[in-house]
């Protein structure tokens, strides 16, 4: 016999199972439309890989998995798809997202089934292929893909599976009525799950709530020889506790059954244990011995605002409403709207959102079942809080912390061990609601870790952004010394140009006043022709230049005119070279040092151009010298 | 019928503050019953006029802060402050003792530190110890145990105890009507060995004081009804009870004249039980997790001994609680329980 194992605090609330359990399952019938969010599970959500218009057969693949934590999604009954579009989901936050819409045709189409006659002789990695393509994902709530949690990584060793029926939200009946009916299934699951992981444990936790069924399912479970699918001596044991709120949390029911507890932001894998819920066990024999997808799950309806509660066998994508009605729900007497449990489910927005894989229970109490709450009074500290608190936490302290808005003390005293059980608010004699305080504070802290990795990115940009101003500054301020320099190397190298020019110009001078004297000797020398020609070329180009509207004809006209004022002083042209080599030189001297500052690459190029430039210059200058000098001689 | 859309949980145990509250004034009721037996109609005047002022001080306080005063009221704190006070208080005192002390309970030592459940020290037990530091002769005239009074003495009816208090009535000033207690008679002695004591002075009972143990039983049972409905945990009470309880026992010589009272008597005089269950378990300013609440309590219980024993005061409950009041916070930053999955064995 296993030892069990009290885990600290829990509470006892009205357990109101009863309603719900005096009736058998009911399947129930199937809705005219059925709305399949494409997000059911923890993880990426599912691709549709229908059309809208498309026909689907009941169990054909509707959307696959996207990237490894995702599971596909399946027609749950033969139809067609009307719509792909954005619709109210089950969410706390009334949220909307992708869905599939299938109007049904009642006819409940199978596609072709290929059952496994002995599932026995596959191996681990093709069990868990056809659990995760058949869109199992964990049916106690959370909803994590199943072939994740089973795809245990062979250097971790598992040596406990333990099942999960202990369902110690009130209300909610589903696993409870699927042990009193589907004992053998979920045995042949659990079968099918010890061949997967081989444990040398199997426990099976039931509340002492449920007495009723735990010889059922001893009878079931013994009918599978465990040694011989693990290959090694394996004990199945149904093991009984306490009936106490939340022993069936995954941690809490770790704790009970094996006095172990998960480190915290741990996973059970490094205990050795796998935990998987009962419905997850049936999912898993559907699906590998009937070839039958996750498309169905028993949902509890109760409370006292439905006349008939009971357990319903419905199909995944049924709306709320037609589930209610089903049960003769009393719309005007329902204050609130539940899916899950009264601990920890999520109030409903609109009675048109679908059942999903994880909804065990839609609970429509009264407003005198479950009351609108006080105003909050002051906490007076009283503690019981900390009595409730399965995680042992100081629910009062996180409280004060959380109002003071003291992130570092709400994770001092291990706020993220929280499981949002909600025992604290439920004892809180002030009504305050802490699990709301917490849910706030721990996005806060979320929020202040990426704030402060953004921080931190923005940091290293600023300070490698100071860096390069800082070096760009520096290139400049010795880019503008080196101009500085240059410049009054230059304007040096101009002044000794000047002297040299007023000598040149006063030979030139002396040259015209020459010329002129013998103007008239060379009248008809062909020299004199060709001036007077240029000088005619000019007055005719300077007309257009002045006159004409047409830019190239200007330009044309100006050249003209220049030719004509070269031919008739050549002097100009040389002039004129040595201006626009020093006009390239300077040009070129701020393009190299832009180019400096931009680490461009054309650097080198600039580089030769002023060089070029300078070389020109020198010859541009050394021509005019020359030819001053050839005119004067 | 719009669909009420709140978070988790969506039940509640139907315990409010409120009725904590209410739980607390119920089990006070056996002790101020032995109260009244003992000495007379002056604790319940006492805790009538200590509530009138208190509801009132509270209200004005809450005006005066802008809150709403019904829903404030409603939740029975200012109640409990004046009926512990009035408890401890001595019978018939004086109106202007009971509002000066509700003013420094209610005003300063709650509202000005933001109302219920912000307050550091014990509401009070900050009232009881102004009073008794501002005014100590009227604050240690206790009234003589009736059983005790001399025939020619009467005892004031409702009326007139009433009258006493409003100042239009003298207390009997006849001799005999207020005696020292039997811890003021223990601290004064230095001559007489225990058992000569008790029989010299008739205010010594058999186990504790002649009407002081009644009284303590009486809280005693109103403290194990609040244990049993569960409105606090055993850890601070019973801790402290040990530990004074230990104390004397270790000082305790037999019955010398420097003795201090045998363990029974140190527990069931003056207002160790009274203080165990109705001030030591006050939430707000006691420690919070059940290993700091040990300590806090074990410290109330050795700073009652070492005052009773060494101080100026012959009781010391509010001392020693004001005193452990301060070291709460710190008590608390060092017993912060182990968090599920933060266990040595679970790394």
């Amino acid at each position: 016999m296993n030892n069990i194992w009290d885990f600290h605090g829990g509470i006892h609330p009205l357990e109101n199972k009863t309603q719900s359990l005096s009736k058998a399952i009911v399947t129930a019938p199937i809705a005219p439309q059925l709305t399949l969010p494409l997000s059911q599970h923890i993880g990426a959500p599912a691709k549709a890989i229908v059309q809208v218009g498309d026909y689907v057969l009941k169990g054909q693949c509707i959307a696959e998995a996207v990237g490894p934590v995702s599971v596909p999604l399946h027609a749950p009954t033969s139809g067609t798809v009307i719509a792909i579009e954005q619709r109210t989901i089950p969410h706390a936050s009334g949220l909307e997202d992708n869905c599939i819409v299938i109007e049904t045709n009642g006819k409940d189409e199978w596609r072709t089934r290929n059952p496994i006659a002995d599932y026995t002789q596959l191996d681990k990695s093709t069990l868990i292929k056809i659990i995760s393509d058949a869109g199992i994902s964990g049916m106690g709530g959370a909803g994590f893909p199943t072939s994740i949690k089973l795809n245990t990584r062979d250097d971790t060793a598992i040596d406990t599976l333990i099942l999960n029926a202990t369902e110690c939200e009130p209300y909610i009946t589903a696993d409870h009525s699927l042990m009193r009916e589907y004992a053998d299934e979920i045995a042949s699951g659990v079968a099918i799950l010890a061949k997967i992981i081989k444990p040398t444990k199997i426990l099976f936790g039931i509340e002492d709530n449920k007495l009723d069924v735990v010889d059922g399912i001893t009878a079931a479970l013994a009918q599978h020889n465990f040694a011989a699918l693990t290959g090694h001596a394996t004990e199945a044991e149904v093991i009984t506790f306490p009936t106490k709120y939340p022993s069936g949390g995954e941690k809490q029911l770790i704790q009970i059954l094996t006095g172990k507890e998960v480190p915290s932001g741990g996973l059970p894998a490094q205990l050795g244990i796998v935990c998987q819920n009962i419905g997850t066990a049936v999912a898993i024999h559907n699906a590998v011995c009937l070839d039958e997808p996750l498309i169905s799950r028993i949902t509890t309806v109760t409370g006292d605002a439905v006349n008939q509660p009971c357990n319903y066998h419905t199909l995944l994508g049924t709306p709320v409403k037609f589930l209610l009605a089903q049960s003769d729900y009393q719309e005007n007497q329902s204050a609130r709207l539940i899916m899950g449990g009264p601990m920890m489910g999520f109030a409903l927005a609109n009675t048109a959102v679908p059942v999903i894989k994880t909804s065990n229970c839609i609970l429509a109490p009264t407003e005198q079942e479950l009351p609108t709450p006080p105003p909050a009074q002051a906490c007076i500290r009283c503690g019981m809080c900390a009595e409730a608190c399965p995680a042992s936490l100081l629910p009062q302290q996180l409280y004060w912390f959380a109002q003071g808005k003291e992130l570092d003390k709400l994770e001092e005293h291990n706020i993220a061990d929280c499981i949002e059980c909600g025992a604290c608010s439920y004892v809180c004699p002030s009504n305050i609601p802490l699990v709301q305080y917490y849910r706030a504070s721990k996005v806060d802290i979320k929020q202040r870790k990426v704030d402060h990795q953004n921080a931190e990115l923005a940091k290293e940009r600023f300070d490698a952004r100071q860096e390069r101003l800082q070096r760009l500054e520096d290139e400049k301020i010795a880019a503008r010394q080196a101009r500085q320099a240059a410049a009054k190397l230059a304007a040096e190298k101009r002044g000794k140009e000047d002297v040299k020019r007023a000598a040149v110009e006063a030979a030139v001078e002396r040259v015209k006043a020459k010329k002129a004297k013998s103007v008239q000797e060379f009248t008809d020398s062909p020299e004199t022709q060709k001036t007077k020609e240029a000088k005619e070329k000019e007055s005719q180009a300077n007309i257009i230049a002045t006159e004409s509207d047409d830019p190239i004809a200007r330009a044309v006209a100006k050249r003209a005119a220049q030719q004509a004022e070269d031919a008739a002083n050549p002097e100009n042209k040389l002039i004129r070279a040595i201006d626009n080599a020093e006009q390239r030189i300077s040009k070129s001297q701020s393009r190299v040092i832009d180019a400096e500052a931009n680490n461009d690459e054309n650097l080198a190029i600039f580089k030769q151009a002023v060089e070029k430039a300078e070389a020109k210059l020198a010859s541009a200058q050394q021509a005019l010298i020359d030819f001053r000098a050839q005119n004067s001689a | 019928m719009a669909l009420m859309r709140i978070t988790s949980p969506h039940a509640h145990n139907k315990q409010s503050t409120s009725d904590v509250m209410k739980l607390v004034l119920l089990a006070t009721l056996p002790g101020v019953l032995a109260l009244t037996v003992a000495f007379g109609w002056g604790t319940l005047i006492n805790i009538l006029l200590a509530s009138i002022f208190g509801l009132a001080l509270e209200a004005i306080a809450l005006a005066a802060r802008k809150r709403p005063i019904a829903f404030y009221l409603k939740d029975y704190s200012a109640l409990v402050t004046a009926v512990l006070l009035g408890i401890a208080l001595p019978p018939y005192s004086a109106w202007w003792i009971l509002l000066t002390g509700m003013f420094f309970s209610i005003i300063v030592a709650k509202q000005l530190y933001g109302g219920l459940g912000y307050n550091p020290f014990n509401p009070a037990m900050v009232g009881y110890v102004v009073l008794l530091i501002s005014f100590p002769i009227q604050m240690t005239t206790w009234a003589a145990p009736i059983e005790l009074l001399p025939a020619s003495v009467s005892v004031p009816n409702l009326w007139d105890s009433l009258l006493i208090a409003l100042g239009f009535m003298q207390l009997p000033t006849v001799d005999g009507f207020t005696m020292a207690t039997p811890l003021d008679l223990l601290r004064q002695n230095n001559a007489l060995m225990i058992d000569d004591l008790k029989q010299q002075y008739s205010q010594f009972g058999d186990w504790g004081g002649t009407g002081w143990e009644w009284v303590s039983l009486g809280f005693l049972a109103g403290g194990l009804f609040l244990l049993y409905r569960k409105i606090f945990t055993w850890h601070a009470p019973i801790s402290m009870l040990v530990a004074l309880g230990l104390m004397s026992a270790l000082f305790y010589d037999g019955g010398s004249s420097a003795s201090s009272g045998s363990p029974s008597f140190q527990l069931l005089t003056g207002a160790a039980i009274f203080g165990a269950f109705f001030i030591v378990t006050d939430p707000v300013s006691s420690a919070v997790s059940n290993k700091g609440r040990i300590i806090y309590g074990a410290g109330i219980g050795i700073l009652i001994f070492l005052i009773r024993k060494w101080g100026n005061y012959p009781d010391a409950v509010a001392f020693a609680v004001l005193l452990m009041n301060f070291a709460a916070p710190l008590i608390d930053h060092y017993t912060q329980p182990t968090t599920y999955g933060h266990s040595k064995k679970s790394k």
